[in-house]
């Protein structure tokens, strides 16, 4: 019961990656790269319970972790020029 | 177990497919930020039928705390990152599209 679902989240990958290809601004980007992290831990979570060997859960934590913190460390430098440097200030000058 | 393995097959291709509902909607919206607003769809409604689904076909174990600590975990995260993507894009000068540009 877990092979017609394992393919379509295979398939949503690849459209996923070609998204990130084909995307006009850099936004475009990062947002299928997120969605393509996200679609791999279901994924990995999927593919355990397929394989019927469900211990692929913990590298699924894991890889939820980093995209999360890659996502929010790209936009800082995307935004910034920096990832060391405090947001703070620039905010108060933007408003 | 019988109406318990459907229900769970239910959610996970409901699930499944939602994703494929977001993927279209990634590529055919016409701005950045509908785009977004299509991926959230995947982020939400997709991983929580998916990860709900297998939680009801295991049944209470270890697996299961560990998928519902993904399921917490995704719904806690995916928001936030979407918000700093919105917030990213307008301060990058990115324009939404609005009804002025169609007419």
């Amino acid at each position: 019961m877990f092979e017609i679902p394992t393919f379509i989240i295979l398939f949503a990958m690849m459209l996923a990656l070609v998204s990130a290809i084909i995307g006009r601004t850099v936004y475009d980007k990062i947002l299928a790269v997120n969605i393509f992290g996200t679609v791999t831990v279901l994924f990995i979570a999927l593919f355990g319970f397929l394989s019927k060997r469900p211990d692929f859960l913990d590298i699924a934590l894991v890889y939820a972790l980093i995209n999360f913190i890659s996502t929010i460390a790209i936009l800082k430098f995307f935004e910034y020029g920096d990832i060391s440097k405090s947001s703070a200030k620039k905010e108060e000058a933007d408003i | 177990m019988g109406i318990l393995n459907l229900v769970s097959s239910v959610f996970i291709l409901v699930g499944s497919l939602s994703i494929i509902v977001g993927l279209l909607g990634v590529y055919r919206m016409p701005d950045f930020f509908t785009r977004l607003h299509a991926a959230s769809i995947i982020d939400t409604l997709g991983a929580m039928l998916i990860l709900f689904g297998l939680i009801m076909h295991h049944g209470i174990s270890i697996v299961s705390v560990k998928l519902f600590l993904i399921l917490v975990f995704i719904l806690i995260t995916t928001p936030t990152a979407a918000h700093a993507l919105a917030k990213s894009a307008l301060h990058g000068n990115l324009k939404p599209v609005t009804d002025d540009d169609y007419s």
